[in-house]
């Protein structure tokens, strides 16, 4: 059984929640002062995921970065190999805002699109 | 020199500038001019490439760059005329704007004006840090902009100086482009930014949190090579025994932010020593009538829904000042007392609904915010936790009865 400390952030009072797990049943949540904590450990605890920002390099932009986002948060235990992939791409100006960058990023299932408009050079 | 008339000028164009230029259009004002010295608009926003904006306003979680957008699309919807690489020289006391770009040199005379100069960041030299002067120390937001719109890596072995948000959010993004971050440093016992970015930027990757400690000192002939660390006791003194050096090619400050009001202070507009902002009324208007303010160079904000949510009421005020012309007086005072660092708006001379926004000077939990009029109670509300990294919200109706009194108004803390 696997005991670790999770920082709450649901509010900002960061109770410090202690949870027992075998990695798919949560058995004991201690320290949560209120009930908001415990939906938020047990995701944390069970499937930790992140929204995972970066950028991309851009070709012939007028800037040489375009900023990307995941479209969903991604496991926390592939944010670098989500990295890794998105390292090697370049696209072409003019980017759009919400243009698919990468379909199925390091097969999550999700994508990776741009957040930001890079004209033309 | 260029001469130009305006209904509302606004100066700057970030996010405070843009809400407040949007809503002087909504609210009826005709020409509305935004001046910005940067060629593109929404100010820090588009090297705020991380998640989190605009939770409270819109309850989506948007990064800088579409927040920014979001409201640049707006504004340019709206016929509101701006001026890019356009920086602003003077603010006259008759409300004459001097500006430069490179066609020319511009008096710009508007019928009321809001200020969105934003804020800047703390360096090295506001604490003091003795040592050599190498390259490679760098403000959090300046390494920000290397990175994330310019390509360019500040460095690969990286301390932090200080726990604020960029900071924090700094070192999460070094470790991404795969530099060493040997640790975050802050001097007080607490972290400064919110808690949500101490867990996701540091404890999600390892990266230490040296809370009550500072660097003590900076070495490197050309190249940043080592800082001295140490613990500090409850009166910031260094402890000398606890001293470690730690090996690293870069050093970033993420001390805090000052609003900026150059401009302000030469127009003699009165500001605030604590926030470093103007002195303003219910109606953000300051010192100087008919002069507005909003932003991060009224007061730091946490967030920018927030921010956004005040420099609106800004914009509608600028314009609704030129309709009714109104002079007022001061009529009441509005002071921080026990356990409060600062209260905005710190002048009320209206009756009606004001929106007080304030910080606490440290953590506390269980506590009862109290305004009090003179030896009387107006208002008290319990909250459960408070911190100075969390900006503190109260609407209070203000009665007939109170302006009447003049008696000014102090708002503590207890608990």
């Amino acid at each position: 059984m696997d005991k670790k400390q999770i920082t709450c952030i649901v509010c900002p009072i960061g109770c410090k929640i202690i949870v027992k797990t075998d990695g798919e049943k949560i058995n004991l949540i201690d320290g949560n002062k209120c009930k908001r904590g415990l939906d938020y450990v047990r995701s944390e605890a069970l499937d930790p995921r992140r929204v995972l920002t970066t950028s991309v390099l851009v070709k012939n932009g007028e800037w040489p970065l375009v900023s990307v986002k995941t479209t969903k948060p991604v496991p926390k235990k592939k944010i670098f190999v989500v990295l890794e992939e998105i390292k090697d791409i370049k696209v072409s100006a003019p980017v759009k805002i919400g243009q698919r960058i990468i379909k199925n990023v390091a097969e999550t299932n999700i994508d990776v699109v741009s957040t930001k408009s890079v004209k033309r050079k | 020199m260029i001469e130009k008339e305006v209904d509302v000028a606004v100066i700057g164009g970030g996010p405070a500038g843009l809400s407040a230029a949007i809503s002087a259009k909504n609210n009826g004002g005709k020409k509305i001019l935004v001046l910005d010295r940067n060629s593109w608009l929404g100010g820090i926003l588009p090297q705020c490439i991380h998640d989190g904006f605009g939770v409270e306003e819109t309850g989506s979680s948007m990064t800088g760059p579409e927040y920014a957008e979001m409201y640049i699309y707006t504004a340019e919807k709206k016929d509101i005329d701006f001026m890019r690489e356009t920086m602003v020289l003077e603010l006259k006391r008759n409300r004459e704007i001097i500006a430069v770009n490179k066609d020319g040199l511009y008096k710009i005379k508007a019928k009321s004006i809001v200020l969105a100069m934003g804020c800047r960041e703390k360096t090295r030299w506001n604490i003091m840090i003795p040592g050599d002067r190498p390259s490679g120390i760098f403000t959090a937001g300046v390494a920000q902009a290397f990175i994330n719109l310019y390509n360019i890596i500040p460095g690969k072995n990286v301390v932090v100086l200080g726990s604020g948000d960029v900071g924090l959010i700094m070192a999460r993004r070094l470790k991404f482009e795969g530099a060493n971050v040997l640790g975050v440093v802050e001097i007080l016992p607490y972290a400064s930014g919110l808690p949500r970015n101490v867990v996701q930027c540091l404890d999600d990757y390892d990266i230490p949190l040296y809370l009550n400690h500072t660097v003590t000192y900076i070495e490197g002939r050309d190249r940043l090579e080592s800082v001295t660390i140490a613990q500090v006791d409850k009166n910031f003194e260094i402890i000398t025994d606890t001293k470690k050096r730690l090996e690293c090619d870069t050093l970033l400050l993420s001390l805090g932010l000052v609003p900026e009001n150059e401009l302000s202070k030469n127009a003699k507009i009165k500001i605030d020593n604590i926030t470093g902002g103007p002195i303003v009324d219910q109606n953000y208007e300051t010192s100087l009538p008919g002069v507005f303010v909003c932003g991060n160079c009224l007061q730091v904000y946490d967030t920018v829904d927030v921010l956004s949510i005040g420099a609106k009421h800004a914009g509608e005020c600028a314009v609704e000042s030129i309709k009714t012309k109104k002079i007022k007086e001061s009529v009441i005072k509005v002071k921080p007392g026990r356990g409060l660092h600062y209260v905005v708006p710190q002048r009320i001379n209206e009756s009606g609904e004001v929106k007080f926004t304030m910080r606490v000077k440290k953590p506390k939990e269980s506590i009862i915010i109290k305004i009090n009029a003179g030896n009387k109670e107006v208002y008290s509300k319990k909250l459960r936790y408070v911190n100075p990294a969390n900006m503190i919200e109260i609407d209070f109706d203000i009665s007939d009865d109170l302006i009447k009194s003049k008696e000014d108004l102090e708002v503590t803390v207890d608990g």
